[in-house]
C-alpha cells in the first residue's frame, strides 16, 4: 500500500497536463484567461511530477502498474523506478521553470498568436515527455516518442511564416522519423526474441541474442536515441531546429528533449541488451569525444545567441556520451563499481545540462524579448537595462564552463576520475583511449569558457552596438524568477553536491547491481570523492565558503587603502584620439578570430573584403566584410545524401502510374507476399 | 579544526610573502643575463604597495563585473595555492581539491578577467581577452595529459597523494615518462604565466602583449589586486612543477623542523626552476602569435608519449 503515494500523485501530473492541454484549447478565443490556464496547470502538474519524483526516489521499490487498452499487445503501462523517477524530476525542474517564466512570456502573443493551441501542444510535449520516461512497454513508449516528436514539431515551426523556421522543422521531422524507424526495428528485434514488448521482459531474454543480434539491435538503437540527442554526425537539425522556436520551447527542447535519447541508450543500453561488449562502449566514448569537440568548436562560430547555445547542447550530450560509454566498458570489464562512477558522472550532468542550458535559453529568449534581435553582433551592454538576466545568465554561463563551485565542475570532475580511473581497469591499447578523451575534455571545457566569455561579454558587457540593445529593458518578474530558479538550482547542486550525489544509489542499484551514490560521499558529509579509494577528492562547498572568506580581507584592503582617493570614472584609454564608440569594440566575429585560424582546417573559413576608397586605399570611406565558415557536414555528408535520394524517388516514380488499377494491384500483391512469408513461418 | 585553521594561515602567509619575491628574483635574474642592473629583488613589493596607495579610474563603460574581476582572481590564486604541497606534502586544504580543481579555480579567474578585459568597451581589452582564452584553451589538452601520466603513477588527482607517491620513489623523474611529462608541462607553465616565448610580462606594445592588454583598463589597488593575482598564479603552477617532480626535501608532517628544512629545500628548487625559466626567457624571442599553437602542439605531444611511456615501461 505504501506505493499508492507515488502512483497517484503521479497521475495527478498527468492528469494536470492533460486538463492543461484541452482547457488551453478551450479558452483560446481568449487569450489572457488562456495564457493563466496554460501556465498555471503546467505548474502544477509540473509541481506533482516533481513530488512523485522525489517519492519515486526516495521508495527505492518500483512501482508498475497498468491500464488495458483493450488492444493486444498493448496496454497503457507504467514503470516508475529510480531510472524513471531520475528523468521525471528534471523534466519537473524545467517544467516548473519554464511555466512561471511563460506567465509573462506569452504576453506577447496575445492578440497575434493562438495561445490556445500553443499551450495544447505546450501541454502535450509535457505529457508525452513524462510518457517516454515512464512507459513500461515498447509500444506505449513508442507512441509517447512520437507524439513527442510531432508535438515537438508544431512547436518548432510555431513562427511558420518564417521560411528558415519551415525548413528547420521539416529537417527535423524527418531525422525524427528516421530515429523512430531505427527504434521500431530495434524493438521489433528485442521483442522477436523476448516475445512480449515489456521492458521488464528484455533483460531476461537478452541472454538469448546472438552477438549479431545485439550488434544490430546496439545499433538501431544508438542511431536512433543518437539522432533524438544530437551526436555528431547525425546533429544537424538540432542547430537549425531549436533556435528557431519560441525561446520558452527552445529550452525545453535543449534541456529535455535531447535528454529522451541519453535515458533510451540508458534504459536499453544498460538494462535491455544485456551485457554490451567493449566495442560498443568504446564506440559510444568516441563519438561522445567527437561530439564535444566538434560541438563546442562550431559553436564558437556562431553569433547567433540561441544557435550558439543548440551547438553546446551537441557537446554537452557529448561529455555525457564520454561518462555513459565509460561505464558501458566497465561493467563488461568487470568493474561495476567503477561503471557507477561513470554512470553517475552521465547522468548528474544530464540534470546539470538541463538546468543550465533551460536557463540560459530563458536567458537568451528575455533579451530576443527585449531587444528583438538574436545576433550578438548588435546586442552590447544589456548588463545596466536588464541586470537580474544579465547575472541569471553568468551563473548559467560559468556553470556550462564546467567552472567551480557550480554543478558543472562537479560533474565533470566525476567524468574526469572515470576516465583516470580507467586507464588502470582497462587492458591493451583500449587504456590510452581514455587518458586521452580526458585531454579533449579539458580542450572542451577551454573552449566552452571561452565561447561563454564571449556570448556573455559580447551581449551583456561595454556598450550597446545598435539602437535596439540600447533601449532594452529588463523582463518582467515571472521571466525573472523562472529564471533565478534555475540560477539557483545550478548553485545548489553544485555547492551542495556532497549532499545531493546519495540521491544515485537506488539508481545504481537498479541498473548496475549495486548501490553506489553515498559512497561517494566522505569528510563529514561535505566532500565528493570517488568512492574508490583513489583518484581524489574535491569538495565544492569548502571551494565556495573558502572563496567568500577569502574576498573579506581582499575587500577590506581595497577598501582601505583606497580611502585616500575615491574611485572616478573616466574614458577608456582611446590612444588620444577622442570619442570612443561602440563601433571600437572588439566583435564576436574579432574575438574568435585567432581559433579561426588555427582550426581552420576544419572551419574552412572563406573571408571578402572590399573597400571603397577615392584616393588611396589606405584611406577607406567604406569597407565591406564577409566572412563564413563551411558547414562541412552538410556539404559533405548531407547534400550528397539527399541528392542520391532524389535520383532514387525519380527512379521510383515509374511504377507511380497514377491509375488507381495499378495500386490496387500493389496493394494485393504485398498482401499475397506478406501471408504467404506469414504461412510459412 | 585548529591544525587546519593554522596551516592555511601559516601557507597562505608564505604564498603572499615570496610570490612577489619570486617575481622579482626573476626580474633581477634576467636584467643579470641582459647585463643590465635591474630594479633590485624587493621591487615587486615596493609596486604593490604604491599600486594600493593610488586612486583609481574606472572606465565610463565598465559595469561591477570590471569590479568584481581582481577579487575573483586574487582569491582562486590564493585559494589554489592552499591545495598545493609547498614545504609539506600535506597541503591545508588538499582534500577539498586536488589537480583538477587547482586548473579549474584558476580558468575560474581567467574567465573572469577575460570578461574584465571586454568590459571597458576597449580594442585592446578585446584583443587581450581574446588571445588569452584561445591560448589557454590549446594550452589545456597538453597540460591535462601531462596531469594525468602524473596522477596515474599515484592513482589519485589528490595534490598531497601524489607527493606522498613521490617523495617515496624520489628517484623516479629519471623514468621516461616523468621526463616528457616535465617537458610538457613546462611548455605549459610558460605560456600560462605568460612568459616569452608566449607572451612578454614586460612590454605594453599592442601586438605582442596578451595579458597586460586584457588589464590595460585597470589601476590602483584593483590593478594591485590583478597583479598580485597574476604573481600568486606564477608561484602556484611552479610550485606545482616542482614539487610533484621533484619532491626532494618536502617534509611529511608539520613540525618546524620539518618545516624548516622543507622551506629551504622548496627555496632552492624554486630559484633553479626560476633560472631555467628565465634562461629559456633570454636566449629566445617571442613567437609569432600563430606559431603558439605550434609550440603548445609540441606540448601535446611530449604529453603523449610520456602517457605512453608509462604503458611501455
Amino acid at each position: 500500500m505504501n506505493t499508492f503515494p507515488v502512483a497517484t500523485i503521479f497521475a495527478l501530473s498527468l492528469a494536470a497536463y492533460s486538463a492543461g492541454a484541452l482547457l488551453s484549447l478551450a479558452t483560446w478565443r481568449r487569450p489572457a484567461l488562456c495564457r493563466y490556464v496554460c501556465c498555471s496547470s503546467a505548474l502544477a502538474g509540473a509541481v506533482f511530477g516533481g513530488l512523485a519524483a522525489v517519492l519515486g526516489i526516495l521508495q527505492r521499490t518500483p512501482v508498475h502498474w497498468s491500464v488495458s487498452s483493450g488492444i493486444p499487445l498493448f496496454a497503457y503501462s507504467f514503470n516508475y523506478d529510480a531510472l524513471a523517477g531520475f528523468f521525471n524530476l528534471t523534466l519537473a525542474i524545467l517544467a516548473a521553470a519554464v511555466s512561471i517564466y511563460s506567465f509573462s512570456y506569452l504576453k506577447e502573443f496575445e492578440g497575434k498568436r493562438n495561445i490556445g493551441f500553443f499551450g495544447f501542444l505546450f501541454h502535450l510535449l509535457l505529457l508525452s515527455l513524462t510518457v517516454v520516461f515512464t512507459a513500461a512497454s515498447a509500444f506505449f513508449f513508442l507512441i509517447g516518442w512520437e507524439v513527442m516528436a510531432l508535438v515537438a514539431y508544431g512547436l518548432v515551426t510555431f513562427y511558420h511564416e518564417d521560411r528558415e523556421t519551415r525548413r528547420a522543422g521539416l529537417l527535423y521531422i524527418v531525422m525524427a522519423h528516421v530515429d523512430a524507424g531505427c527504434l521500431l526495428l530495434g524493438f521489433a528485434l528485442l521483442m522477436h526474441v523476448s516475445g512480449s514488448a515489456d521492458f521488464a521482459s528484455f533483460p531476461t531474454a537478452a541472454p538469448q541474442l546472438s552477438s549479431t543480434q545485439q550488434a544490430a539491435a546496439f545499433a538501431l538503437f544508438f542511431l536512433g536515441f543518437g539522432i533524438k540527442a544530437g551526436i555528431i554526425p547525425f546533429h544537424i537539425w538540432l542547430p537549425a531546429a531549436h533556435p528557431v522556436a519560441p525561446s520558452n520551447i527552445s529550452a525545453l527542447l535543449s534541456g529535455i528533449v535531447l535528454k529522451a535519447g541519453i535515458y533510451g541508450m540508458v534504459r536499453i543500453f544498460l538494462d535491455g541488451l544485456g551485457v554490451l561488449p567493449s566495442w560498443a562502449g568504446l564506440l559510444v566514448l568516441v563519438v561522445g569525444v567527437a561530439s564535444a569537440v566538434l560541438g563546442v568548436l562550431y559553436a564558437l562560430m556562431e553569433h547567433d545567441l540561441k544557435r550558439l547555445l543548440a551547438y553546446h547542447s551537441i557537446e554537452n550530450i557529448g561529455i555525457i556520451l564520454i561518462g555513459l560509454g565509460a561505464a558501458l566498458v566497465f561493467r563488461v570489464a568487470g568493474h561495476p563499481q567503477l561503471a557507477a562512477v561513470a554512470l553517475i558522472a552521465a547522468l548528474f550532468h544530464t540534470l546539470n545540462h538541463a538546468i543550465f542550458k533551460c536557463l540560459l535559453f530563458l536567458g537568451a529568449g528575455s533579451v530576443l524579448h527585449s531587444t528583438g534581435t538574436r545576433n550578438m553582433e548588435e546586442l552590447g551592454g544589456l548588463i545596466r537595462p536588464m541586470p537580474v538576466t544579465a547575472f541569471c545568465f553568468l551563473i548559467g554561463a560559468v556553470a556550462i564552463s564546467g567552472l567551480p563551485p557550480l554543478n558543472g565542475f562537479v560533474s565533470e570532475w566525476l567524468t574526469y576520475q572515470s576516465l583516470l580511473a580507467g586507464f588502470g581497469a582497462t587492458g591493451g591499447l583500449t587504456r590510452i583511449l581514455f587518458p586521452l578523451a580526458g585531454s579533449m575534455l579539458a580542450l572542451t571545457g577551454a573552449l566552452a569558457a571561452a565561447c561563454f566569455v564571449k556570448a556573455f561579454a559580447i551581449t551583456f558587457l561595454a556598450l550597446p552596438r545598435s539602437a535596439e540593445s540600447g533601449n532594452a529593458h529588463e523582463v518582467p518578474r515571472s521571466m525573472l524568477i523562472g529564471m533565478g530558479w534555475l540560477a539557483m538550482a545550478c548553485a545548489a547542486l553544485g555547492l551542495g553536491a556532497s549532499w545531493f550525489l546519495p540521491v544515485f544509489g537506488p539508481l545504481t542499484e537498479q541498473v548496475l547491481g549495486q548501490s553506489f551514490g553515498a559512497n561517494l560521499i566522505t569528510g563529514r558529509g561535505f566532500v565528493v570523492s570517488t568512492g574508490l579509494g583513489q583518484g581524489g577528492t574535491v569538495s565544492t562547498a569548502v571551494i565556495g565558503i573558502g572563496l567568500l572568506v577569502f574576498v573579506i580581507p581582499a575587500v577590506l584592503l581595497v577598501s582601505i587603502a583606497g580611502k585616500r582617493f575615491s574611485p572616478r570614472r573616466g574614458p577608456t584609454w582611446d590612444c588620444g584620439l577622442p570619442g570612443l564608440s561602440a563601433e571600437n569594440e572588439y566583435t564576436a566575429t574579432a574575438f574568435t578570430k585567432p581559433l579561426r585560424m588555427i582550426f581552420s582546417v576544419l572551419y574552412q573559413p572563406r573571408r571578402e573584403i572590399q573597400s571603397v576608397f577615392d584616393v588611396s586605399p589606405y584611406f577607406p570611406k567604406e569597407i565591406r566584410f564577409e566572412s563564413e565558415i563551411e558547414p562541412t557536414f552538410e556539404k559533405r555528408l548531407y547534400v550528397p545524401l539527399k541528392d542520391f535520394l532524389l535520383r532514387v524517388a525519380i527512379k521510383m516514380r515509374a511504377i507511380q502510374a497514377g491509375s488507381i488499377h495499378a495500386y490496387l494491384a500493389y496493394i494485393f500483391i504485398t498482401l499475397v507476399l506478406l501471408l504467404l512469408f506469414g504461412v510459412r513461418r | 579544526m585548529i591544525g587546519l585553521l593554522a596551516k592555511t594561515g601559516l601557507q597562505l602567509a608564505l604564498l603572499l610573502l615570496i610570490a612577489p619575491l619570486l617575481g622579482g628574483i626573476m626580474k633581477t635574474l634576467k636584467a643579470r643575463l641582459q647585463t643590465r642592473r635591474g630594479p633590485g629583488v624587493l621591487q615587486s613589493y615596493r609596486d604593490l604597495f604604491k599600486l594600493f596607495r593610488k586612486g583609481m579610474v574606472i572606465p565610463e563603460a565598465a559595469s561591477w563585473i570590471f569590479s568584481a574581476t581582481p577579487y575573483i582572481v586574487f582569491v582562486t590564486a590564493a585559494l589554489v595555492g592552499l591545495m598545493i604541497p609547498m614545504t609539506a606534502t600535506d597541503a591545508p586544504l588538499s582534500l577539498f581539491g586536488g589537480v583538477l580543481a587547482v586548473v579549474y579555480l584558476l580558468a575560474l579567474g581567467r574567465f573572469f578577467l577575460a570578461l574584465g578585459g571586454l568590459d571597458a568597451g576597449s580594442s585592446f581589452g578585446g584583443l587581450g581577452s581574446s588571445r588569452e582564452m584561445t591560448i589557454s584553451a590549446i594550452a589545456e589538452p597538453a597540460m591535462m595529459l601531462a596531469i594525468f601520466t602524473v596522477a596515474l603513477a599515484a592513482n589519485s588527482t589528490n595534490l598531497s597523494e601524489m607527493a606522498n607517491v613521490a617523495v617515496s620513489q624520489s628517484w623516479k623523474f629519471l623514468a621516461p615518462s616523468q621526463m616528457l611529462a616535465f617537458a610538457a608541462l613546462f611548455i605549459v607553465l610558460i605560456a600560462e604565466t605568460g612568459r616569452i616565448p608566449v607572451d612578454n610580462p614586460a612590454t605594453h606594445l599592442e601586438l605582442t602583449m596578451i595579458h597586460e592588454a586584457m588589464i590595460l583598463e585597470y589601476s590602483g589597488p584593483y590593478l594591485a589586486l590583478i597583479e598580485y593575482g597574476a604573481s600568486l598564479k606564477q608561484l602556484v603552477l611552479m610550485t606545482l612543477v616542482v614539487n610533484t617532480f621533484f619532491p626532494f626535501g618536502l617534509s611529511s608532517n608539520w613540525t618546524l623542523h620539518g618545516l624548516l628544512l622543507g622551506l629551504l629545500f622548496y627555496l632552492a628548487k624554486m630559484l633553479l626552476l626560476a633560472c631555467l625559466i628565465v634562461l629559456v626567457e633570454t636566449s629566445n624571442a617571442k613567437l609569432r602569435l600563430f606559431r603558439v599553437p605550434e609550440l603548445l602542439m609540441v606540448s601535446f605531444i611530449l604529453g603523449a608519449l610520456a602517457l605512453i611511456s608509462t604503458f611501455l615501461f
